[in-house]
Formats: C-alpha cells, sequence, structure tokens
C-alpha cells in the first residue's frame, strides 16, 4: 500500500529522540492553553510560530501537532472539573461530565474524555491518511441551502436537550439568539444591538458566554446559597479511580458514534466543532432514554462524555485534512497552521502532496505521534487534576472567577469583554435562581448565526427564490429524515396519551392491568414538544442548579 | 490525601495561571522607550490574520537585522482593523510603535463610521501589495472577461459574486470594475463571506457565479485547474503569473490590496524620520526579501509624502465606491 510505506517514511523522519522532546514540550503547552478558558490552541499556535523560524520544519510540525491537538485534550478537563469549559468544543461535554466529577467519578470523566479524544482523533487522522482527496470531495457538495438544512436539522435534533419546561427551554433558546445576534451582520453590514460600542461590532465572541453563563454564573449560584446548604461535604471517590470493563464496555460505542458525528464535520467550513459535539450530545441523551439510563442527567453518564470528546477531535483531525488537501482552513487553528506550512515554502491545496510529499507525511506521521504522546499524558494526569476538587470551595470557586477573568481578558485585552462577562454571569445566575436550563442559550449561539446567515445567502443567490432551500438532493434528504421523525415522534406522543387515558380509564373501571414501561416509547427524534411529558430524567442544562448542590 | 498533594496541586495551577498570563501579556505592556531599543507593532487583527502575518514577517526581518534590540507584535482585533486603530490614535506622541495598516482599513473605516478615521494617525510607508482576481469554477461556461461580463450586465443580480466581507478589497473591486462596465454597483449581488476559504467553497460547490478573491489565496486552485481566473487587478501582468490583467481587457479596474505602517497621532519630526529609517533598514535585508517572495507579495515600498498622497487618494476612491455600492 502506497499511502502506507509513505507514513512509515513520515515516521521515521519524525522519531527522533530530539522531536519527541518537541512533542512532549507541544503537547503540554497545548494542553495548558487548553485548560485555561478563553485561551485556545489558536493562540498558542500563532505566539509559537515566531520561535519555530529557528526550527527545522520536521521538529516545528511535530510541535504544532502537539499543540493543535493538545488544546482538544486540555480544553474538557476545566469543563469536567470546574463546570468551565477551555473553549466551546468542550461545551456538550461538560454538561455529564461536571455531573460526574460531582457524584465522585471525576478522575474517570477526565479518562473516558482524553481516551475519547484520543479515538476520534485517531480515526479521523487515519481517514485523512487514506481518504484526503474523497473527503475533500464532500466539502464542494455544501451550498448555503444545505448548510440551512444541516442547522434545522441539528437545531431539532439537540432540542431534546431542552427538557422540562417547554417554555423556558424557547426562553432561554431566545436569550441565545439575541446575544448571537450582537454585531455587524455580515451579509449586509448592518449594525445590530451594538448600542454604539465599536468593540461589539465583532459580536459577542462564544467563550465569553461560556464563561460567564456556566462558570460566572455558577459562582454567584453557590456564592448565593452559601448559608443555605449544608456545610460542604467531601466528595468521597466512588470506586476504582481508573477505567474498568464495564466502563469500557460503555464507553467504546458512544466514542465511535462521538467520532462518526465529528469525521464529516471537519471538512465542512462550517460551525467548527460545537454542532458534532452537541450533535452528539444529543443521541446519547436520546439513547440513554430509551435505555432507562438512570445516570444521564443525575449522577453523570460517561457515554455522554465519551461521545462529545471524541466527535470534538474528529473534526480536528479530518479539518487537518481539509486543510492539507483542499488549502482550507476550516478552524482557527488551521488558519494559523496555514501559515505555519506556508513559512517552510508549503502552499496547503489540491498540489500540496505532489510538491512537498516528504513535509506532509512528517506531519501526518506527527499527528499520531502527538496522539500517542498526549493520550498517555493526559490518562496518567487525570487521577491528578481530579484532586483538584478536593481544595476548599472558597478557593476552588474564588480560583474559577480568577481564571475566567483572565481567560475571557486573553481573548483580545478588552475590558469591555469582562464588563459582558459579569452581565452574562449575573444571566446565568438569574436563571439559575429560576431554574432555567443553560444549553439551549449555547446551542442557539452556536446554530443560530449559521442557520441564519446561510439562509439569507441561499434567498439572495436565488434572487428570493425560496425553492432553492430544496433543490437539492442533500436537502432533500436532510429534510425528509426530519419530518419522518417529528411524524414519528408526534404518533408515539398521542399514542402514548391514549394508553394511558386507558389505563386511567381501565383503573376506573377496577380492571387490573399491567402499566406499560415508560422507557419503551421514546421518540426517535424527540422535538422538545414530545419530551415534555414523559422525560423522567430531566435535567436543567448543567444540573447545578438542583438544590442537592452542595459540597 | 495528603497536604503535600493538594499544595502540590495549588502550585500546578497556580503555574498554568502564570504560564498563561505571561503568554497573553507577553506583548501587550511597554512604556515608552526609543523605537531603536524597543518597537512595538500593533496588528490590528487577530493572531492568524492578514495583518498579523505581515506583523510577524516584520518582527523577523527586524530582529534578524538587529535594527531594533527589542520588538514585539501586539494584537488588536475587531472591525477591520477599526478597533485597533481608534486605540492607536488614543497614543499620541508613542513613538515606540507602529501600526500595520492597508487597504482593507481603509474600506472598514468607511464601512464602520465610527468616528475613527486614517487621518488621525501618521502614515508611514507602504511595503507590500498582492491583487484580487476575479476566478470561476473549471466548468464554468465563462472562458473570458468577455463573456462574463456580458452575462454580468444582461442579468447582474443572476450573476452572483462571492468574496470577502464588505468593504473588503474583494467587495470594493467588484463595485469598481462593474461602474467600469456600466453596471451600477447597487445593483451587483455581492455574497459576502467571512474567510477567503468559504469563499472558495461556494465557487467550488457552484453557489456563486463567479468570485472575487485575493490571487495568493486561490493561485494553487487555478494552477491545479480547479478554477479559472479570468483578469487580476493589477497595473501590468504580474512576473510567473499567466493572468491577464482588467486593464488590458479593456476595464479600468486597477486595485492593490496594499500593506503599510503608521505611526501615532503628535510623531513627527526626527522621531518620524527613525521610524522610516527603520522601516527602509528592515525592508532591505534578505529576511525582508524572503518574506516577500514567500508570500508572494509585491514590493511596493512607498514612503513619506509620496504614501501620503497616495492614501488621501485611495480613501477618496473608496469612498466613492463604498457609495456606489450604497452602503
Amino acid at each position: 500500500m502506497d499511502q502506507l510505506s509513505l507514513l512509515f517514511e513520515g515516521f521515521a523522519a519524525a522519531l527522533t529522540p530530539m522531536n519527541l522532546l518537541w512533542v512532549v514540550l507541544g503537547a503540554l503547552l497545548g494542553t495548558a492553553v487548553g485548560v485555561l478558558p478563553g485561551l485556545g490552541s489558536a493562540m498558542a499556535v500563532a505566539l509559537l510560530l515566531p520561535i519555530t523560524f529557528s526550527l527545522d520544519p520536521t521538529a516545528a510540525f511535530i510541535m504544532f501537532a502537539g499543540v493543535y491537538f493538545g488544546g482538544l485534550f486540555g480544553d474538557s478537563t476545566s469543563g469536567i472539573l470546574l463546570n468551565t469549559p477551555g473553549n466551546s468544543s468542550a461545551i456538550a461535554a461538560t454538561f455529564e461530565g461536571h455531573r460526574m466529577a460531582k457524584d465522585g467519578r471525576a478522575a474517570k470523566a477526565l479518562a473516558t474524555a482524553a481516551i475519547g479524544a484520543f479515538v476520534g482523533g485517531l480515526i479521523a487522522t487515519t481517514l485523512v491518511v487514506f481518504f484526503a482527496p474523497t473527503l475533500v470531495k464532500m466539502a464542494t457538495a455544501f451550498g448555503p441551502a444545505e448548510y440551512f438544512a444541516l442547522a434545522v436539522f441539528a437545531f431539532l435534533a439537540i432540542s431534546s436537550v431542552v427538557s422540562e419546561s417547554v417554555v423556558k427551554g424557547l426562553a432561554s433558546l431566545g436569550i441565545g439568539l439575541v446575544l448571537a445576534m450582537v454585531g455587524v451582520d455580515g451579509p449586509s453590514g448592518t449594525v445590530r444591538y451594538t448600542l454604539n460600542i465599536p468593540q461589539l461590532f465583532d459580536g459577542i465572541s462564544i467563550v465569553v458566554i461560556t464563561v460567564g453563563l456556566l462558570a460566572l454564573g455558577e459562582v454567584l449560584h453557590i456564592a448565593g446559597r452559601i448559608h443555605r446548604d449544608p456545610v460542604a461535604q467531601k466528595i468521597e471517590t466512588k470506586g476504582k479511580v481508573r477505567l474498568n470493563g464495564t466502563d469500557f464496555r460503555k464507553a467504546l460505542p458512544a466514542w465511535l458514534r462521538g467520532t462518526g458525528f465529528g469525521v464529516p464535520f471537519g471538512i465542512i467550513p462550517a460551525g467548527g466543532s460545537e454542532v458534532p459535539t452537541f450533535l452528539a450530545y444529543g443521541t446519547e441523551k436520546r439513547l440513554a432514554k430509551r435505555r432507562g439510563d438512570k445516570e444521564f442527567g443525575t449522577t453523570g453518564s460517561i457515554r455522554g462524555v465519551a461521545a462529545p470528546e471524541a466527535a470534538g477531535n474528529a473534526t480536528a483531525g479530518t479539518a487537518m485534512g481539509a486543510l492539507l488537501a483542499l488549502g482550507l482552513p476550516t478552524s482557527a487553528t488551521a488558519a494559523i497552521m496555514l501559515a505555519a506550512f506556508q513559512q517552510y515554502g508549503m502552499q496547503p491545496g489540491p498540489l500540496l502532496f505532489e510538491r512537498s510529499g516528504e513535509l506532509v507525511w512528517t506531519l501526518l506521521a506527527s499527528l499520531f505521534i502527538g496522539l500517542v504522546v498526549l493520550v498517555i499524558m493526559n490518562v496518567q494526569f487525570a487521577v491528578l487534576w481530579a484532586k483538584l476538587l478536593y481544595i476548599p470551595r472558597h478557593y476552588l470557586y474564588a480560583g474559577i472567577t480568577v481564571l475566567s477573568v483572565l481567560g475571557v481578558y486573553a481573548i483580545s485585552s478588552a475590558t469591555l469583554d469582562l464588563w459582558v462577562l459579569l452581565l452574562v454571569g449575573l444571566l446565568g445566575f438569574v436563571m439559575r435562581r429560576y431554574q432555567f436550563p443553560l444549553a439551549p442559550v449555547l446551542i442557539a449561539v452556536v446554530l443560530g448565526p449559521l442557520a441564519e446567515t446561510e439562509l439569507r445567502r441561499a434567498l439572495t443567490v436565488a434572487e428570493g427564490d425560496a425553492s432553492i432551500l430544496v433543490s437539492s438532493p442533500m436537502t432533500i434528504i436532510l429534510y425528509s429524515v426530519l419530518a419522518i421523525a417529528l411524524v414519528v415522534s408526534a404518533v408515539q406522543h398521542i399514542r402514548h396519551r391514549r394508553e394511558r387515558r386507558e389505563e386511567a380509564l381501565a383503573a376506573a373501571n377496577g380492571v387490573v392491568r399491567e402499566p406499560e414501561p415508560e422507557t419503551g416509547v421514546q421518540p426517535v427524534m424527540a422535538g422538545s414538544r414530545a419530551d415534555s411529558g414523559a422525560d423522567s430524567n430531566a435535567s436543567s442544562g448543567t444540573g447545578s442548579s438542583a438544590p442537592d448542590d452542595g459540597r | 490525601m495528603s497536604s503535600r498533594t493538594v499544595k502540590r496541586t495549588i502550585l500546578g495551577v497556580a503555574a498554568a495561571g502564570v504560564v498563561g498570563l505571561a503568554l497573553v501579556n507577553a506583548a501587550s505592556d511597554g512604556g515608552e522607550a526609543t523605537a531603536r531599543a524597543k518597537l512595538v507593532l500593533m496588528a490590528p487583527a487577530a493572531p492568524g490574520g492578514g495583518w498579523d502575518g505581515f506583523a510577524r514577517e516584520s518582527q523577523q526581518a527586524i530582529k534578524a537585522g538587529g535594527i531594533s534590540n527589542n520588538v514585539q507584535v501586539v494584537n488588536v482585533p475587531g472591525a477591520g482593523g477599526t478597533i485597533g486603530l481608534g486605540q492607536f490614535a488614543q497614543m499620541e506622541g508613542r513613538s515606540d510603535m507602529l501600526m500595520v495598516t492597508g487597504g482593507v482599513m481603509v474600506g472598514a473605516v468607511e464601512l464602520a463610521d465610527s468616528g475613527v478615521s486614517l487621518d488621525q494617525v501618521q502614515p508611514v510607508a507602504r511595503l507590500a501589495d498582492d491583487y484580487a482576481a476575479l476566478v470561476v469554477p473549471a466548468d464554468s461556461e465563462f472562458q473570458t472577461l468577455d463573456d462574463f461580463i456580458e452575462a454580468w450586465k444582461q442579468d447582474p443580480g443572476g450573476t452572483s459574486i462571492s468574496g470577502g466581507s464588505l468593504g473588503s478589497i474583494d467587495h470594493l473591486l467588484t463595485g469598481l470594475v462593474a461602474e467600469e462596465v456600466g453596471i451600477d454597483p447597487a445593483d451587483t449581488n455581492y455574497i459576502a463571506y467571512s474567510g477567503g476559504g468559504e469563499a472558495l467553497t461556494s465557487m467550488l460547490s457552484g453557489t456563486t457565479v463567479g468570485g472575487m478573491s485575493g490571487y495568493n489565496e486561490v493561485a494553487d486552485q487555478v494552477e491545479a485547474g480547479m478554477l479559472r481566473a479570468l483578469a487580476i487587478s493589477s497595473e501590468e501582468r504580474l512576473p510567473g503569473v499567466d493572468v491577464p490583467t482588467f486593464k488590458e481587457q479593456g476595464v479600468d479596474a486597477v486595485m492593490a490590496n496594499w500593506r503599510g505602517l503608521a505611526a501615532a497621532p503628535g510623531v513627527e519630526g526626527e522621531e518620524l524620520t527613525e521610524l522610516m529609517e527603520i522601516v527602509d533598514e528592515y525592508r532591505q535585508t534578505d529576511e525582508w526579501k524572503d518574506s516577500l517572495e514567500r508570500n508572494s507579495w509585491t514590493d511596493s515600498y512607498m514612503v513619506g509624502d509620496e504614501f501620503e498622497a497616495f492614501l488621501e487618494d485611495e480613501i477618496e476612491r473608496t469612498q466613492e465606491i463604498v457609495e456606489g455600492l450604497g452602503l
């Protein structure tokens, strides 16, 4: 096999003791910036660029590979432990991960996330090695109409996260849409909701919203209840710290499902890794409900961590493929990597493999090495990191506040961001107080602008002719699946209600009848309406609004 | 759980925090000093953005030539560079700073209408240009610029053109070409994308009829036969680029995506001369020549009064185009 021998040559070039030192350095740095909220691997690579001018290309690439994936390994760590995702790609893994941490299974959650990131990255990178040109063709099948269909699909598919109260869920969604709308509107140049503050012209960064809502909101919430909740108890570590066979059996299918979501999204330049992570999370949640999994949404499900993490890293893996084979930077980090390649005279694009094949295979080999180093490092660190939770609450939350503010300030060194952070934090506090779910806000922030821009692009290109939205096979398939799922869930909902009415009737008539188990009749694609009635293990976004929250 | 482990963990977190701080603030502090001892280059873009690349290439050249003892790059991203411009305009008399500027900023200033303008800073030099090209997918029916313009004239709305964000060189050039061939720029159907990569896929997926894009961003796709370049916005044909100019095909649309440097307001006399000398020295280093070649930038060195006059013309022309586009 041609690719295989080329790849081995790449490994031969990359595997020297000095290069291993560089990859460890890159992995450490990447993990560190990933852990800190706001600082992403994009910034780390940008800051490293001038330094690597003096390195030889192989050493530089192998270090970049460590940083590139390291950021994605690190971002879920702070999310799981502190409910403060280091990056938007870790939001979805935070929901269940933080619950696991509260349940005393932090180390397991961290290890699951690390291995998930490894599995996702490994599969995606392998696909890139063998199928890069084929994968790239997929990207060109996507026009604005397809993106819009995808966004609508994702909105509804994820809306199962909107549970409990439909009204509250929709209100949260609305808040998110408003936050996402701030800034200069791309297609028309119109300034929206900026109060004439120039710093808001580029909109509110999703990092500010995430950190404010999840981290600062949580800190305020805990502070607000400090004398009402029982005195903090230390979380006892439950069971074995390491993953055991049962855990693996549970997590493995979830890792693979997550990877399945992540792989296609790396290639298409929209939405980044947030959409697939949320899709993966939504799927796990639905599966958990069908299975009657009581852990999901309460004590934290290992699957709910595994799938989004794998999805996030799978996206990063194929994004690298799209960058190399088409010259398409589908993420901020990839855009900076593009600059890095150019500095060594490589121009990513259709001619790259011909022109600088040797370097490309070295880089691909470096990605594999980076992944292996990172998974070893992070699984070892998991136990150590988990001990962070033993820090007394007042120190821990003070630390979270400092890290949040620092991370947000790092984005663009603007004090205005800090004020916005504070406001969003207060919003998060109020929403927790009145038990509004937080996840829909974040979903709206991610998907809202995508849906809006693509809809308008599609209509502009077609000069207002709405039929363009259903003019390609891809859109027709997506909408059909959506329609079928909605019909199925509606039918099941009605049947479910009728059964209940019959039961009530039967009970009134004095006939004894075995009740159906609730979990067997959950809809495949749960719309928010179908969910509201029968959600037995309802969640409220992050779970932190539950009163039994005290440590 | 021993207290030692707790301490170690806290230490670890603190160390991570310090590393973060160091990363963040490494470049953003700095008192006043002479430019030879310490020079700060402000890139009004995020790390990885076009101006960031320009600033970092300049940093390398200055370092390599030993022209200033300490060069740092500060990023102030936002709104096409106008956030950075707004901040820089407040830095009265800072003779140790240079801000990266360029054609995109001229467009952004006109579009943003936020009260800042390039008049508020002191132009220093223009250093490097690249040019935009009109491209179509390889399977497009249009073989030449004339084919394209004919169809465009007949149906300006149906002939959609993708490109960078509103007010970018891509957008302005679209307006200029339309004006030149007798189409009302306000009738053009311009689909703005936030980055070259996205605009590129929109063309490859057949969403838009044509695309206006920085030539360097699509050069490889053109060479690989995925896209066809119909015309480029340079004055004359570029060496090594087999693409005819707009001008030689009878459309008088010459527009450069230029990059240059400006000094803070109130920097004049000797201090300004010093900055100009620094720029002149670093553009002669081998490293800078490498940078030009690597990025396929055209050396368009222009300094002092000549540059100021050019900038004035550029602002005036941009205002006209922006008005024509109905923004």
